[in-house]
């Protein structure tokens, strides 16, 4: 089918996706930045549809939105919030961290105008975008080309599972 | 206008598919209609056919057999005083019931209740599904915290912890079933809902009989994680009555608290419709390959008109065992009426073009309404589990056998092909 009011969408994602992000950094309380953040990783999930890239939309939903942050409130509920509310920050380094943002925005753009390669892909669209294959197109290359970086990865996890079962338990 | 309304009858693909705004628009609304009745449906066989399991009449005077108890229910959940607590997080408070009915109704975008009858064809389908419903407990969560309360807070842990436990159990058992999809000569499996029931139809099979007993197994840690995933008893710890007065939803009353059981119920038939999508052939009738033929094909697509008669036949039985005395007249001509609906709608779907088209909806919601029963029965019959043993069946039993399943279904399918 032919893709509807593409830009439309574009421009509604992106701002959703960027309100999300400055409201996470914004609210005092943490809930409120879970919550916020979990409206970034949603709209970011239809930037990949629009990309047509479902399964990683797919997996940012189950993992990120569902997952993960999750998690994240289960942690911020079980800290009591009235005290955070209140206490001052005390690391007040707003000004290093405005400028690197900056600095990062603006090499963003220079990147986004003048790269060369951008323009080659901008001039010569990529032939077909599949969207009906693109599950089976990810599943070739991460158990073919990508098989080893994919299973160093998993065997990353199992580490990182073994070490919280080690830590949480006093008599292994 | 006219011709984009009637290209897509010929189309013969689901109307996201086709691009097609207008029936795209027509199947939400169809959709969301028809998942609102059944809630309200059964919101009444619920309560009638647990009072009759534990030998009590139920609702009996709204309405004749308490029919209009369900409508009784919902004028009085949106007359009642709306209450937020004073110390609530107003925001968050007022978003939870939102999160849960929106992430239990975004699922059915993808629930084939037919070859064509769905809203859309993702090629994420079933992954699409399971992520959309994983975000309900954010609303479950949100709830709790926002409440600023000690029982919803507890019943908000309990669920989030429950539905994340048995969340990985339940991806294992669907991934031995997506597994099964790829066994044809091409080697490709699918995730897309239709493309699951169609790869049943083309394997003669459904999943839930294939490699017998993995599939059995799959299905059956499917179907038990299913029940916690959507809190019902005996999973039902975040709203324990005796212990945490109602769980998450302590502080919720009137229109919000409606929003909960509205959200809870759309999502036990979306889960429901996943189990039979994966497991028992979504919309296929039973045999469609060993009993083929007009004659079979026309004994078959009689079902649904049937099925409606025979309700329409118990209400009348119904009727003639009414009291005679003339308080209930009222009541009788009610009921009376009610089975001469039904009578109709079944005589209506013998006409021969509405029976071709509403044959596949019609074993799907079958199979559905089976799944929707035994959650009923669960709830008279099984005892709560205590938090400790929740977490042992879901962690200890069901997901190293749902692995193991796993694992040996890929092996079967590797040797025998």
């Amino acid at each position: 089918m032919t893709p509807v009011a593409t830009s439309f969408f574009f421009y509604f994602l992106s701002a959703l996706a960027l309100s999300g992000g400055v409201l996470v950094i914004t609210r005092r309380n943490p809930v409120h930045s879970a919550l916020a953040l979990i409206l970034t990783l949603l709209a970011l999930a239809g930037i990949y549809l629009m990309l047509y890239a479902p399964f990683v939309a797919g997996v940012q939903i189950i993992l990120y939105a569902g997952g993960i942050m999750v998690l994240f409130l289960f942690v911020i509920m079980l800290v009591n919030v009235g005290r955070v509310e209140k206490e001052k920050q005390f690391n007040q380094q707003w000004i290093v961290s405005f400028v690197a943002a900056l600095g990062l925005g603006i090499l963003f753009v220079v990147i986004f105008t003048k790269s060369p390669l951008l323009r080659q892909i901008a001039q010569k669209p990529p032939a077909q975008l599949v969207e009906s294959s693109n599950t089976q197109e990810i599943g070739n290359w991460l158990y073919g080309q990508y098989m080893l970086s994919f299973e160093i990865a998993s065997l990353l996890l199992l580490v990182a599972i073994v070490g919280a079962v080690v830590m949480a338990k006093k008599r292994v | 206008m006219l011709d984009y309304i009637t290209s897509y009858l010929n189309a013969n693909v689901t109307p996201g598919q086709a691009g097609n705004m207008f029936w795209a628009f027509v199947y939400i609304m169809v959709v969301f209609l028809g998942i609102s009745l059944a809630v309200v449906a059964m919101n009444w066989l619920e309560r009638k056919a647990l009072a009759h399991m534990q030998v009590r009449l139920g609702p009996m005077r709204v309405g004749p057999h308490g029919l209009l108890q369900p409508i009784a229910d919902a004028i009085k959940l949106l007359l009642k005083e709306d209450i937020i607590p004073e110390r609530a997080d107003k925001a968050v408070f007022w978003l939870a019931p939102f999160m849960v009915v929106m992430a239990a109704f975004t699922t059915y975008i993808v629930v084939p209740f037919g070859p064509t009858h769905a809203i859309t064809d993702m090629n994420i389908g079933i992954l699409f599904m399971l992520g959309v419903s994983s975000l309900g407990v954010l609303g479950i969560v949100m709830a709790g915290w926002a409440s600023n309360s000690n029982y919803p807070l507890i019943g908000a842990l309990r669920s989030s912890a429950q539905m994340i436990s048995y969340e990985v159990a339940m991806g294992m058992a669907v991934v031995s079933a997506v597994l099964m999809t790829s066994l044809n000569d091409k080697g490709i499996g699918t995730l897309s809902m239709i493309g699951i029931v169609q790869a049943q139809q083309e394997q003669g099979i459904w999943f839930v009989f294939k490699y017998f007993p993995l599939g059995l197994i799959a299905f059956v840690i499917f179907a038990i994680a299913m029940v916690a995933e959507t809190n019902r008893a005996p999973f039902d710890l975040p709203e324990a009555e005796s212990e945490l007065t109602a769980g998450f939803h302590t502080e919720y009353s009137g229109f919000r608290w409606s929003l909960f059981m509205l959200g809870e119920y759309a999502a036990m038939i979306a889960v429901s419709s996943v189990a039979v999508t994966l497991w028992l052939g979504g919309w296929l009738r039973p045999f469609p390959n060993t009993l083929t033929g007009p004659g079979w094909d026309f004994l078959f697509s009689l079902f649904p008109g049937a099925t409606f008669l025979l309700l329409a036949g118990f209400t009348f039985l119904g009727v003639m065992r009414m009291p005679k005395h003339p308080y209930f007249k009222i009541q009788t001509i009610g009921l009376g009426a009610f089975g001469g609906a039904l009578g109709l709608i079944g005589l209506i779907l013998f006409v021969p073009l509405v029976r071709d088209r509403v044959q596949d909806i019609y074993w799907f919601v079958a199979k559905v309404a089976v799944f929707m029963y035994l959650y009923i029965w669960y709830r008279a019959t099984f005892p709560r589990y205590r938090f400790d043993q929740l977490m042992k069946v879901g962690w200890k039993v069901l997901l190293p056998t749902s692995i193991a399943a796993l694992i040996a279904t890929a092996i079967v399918g590797v040797v025998l092909k």
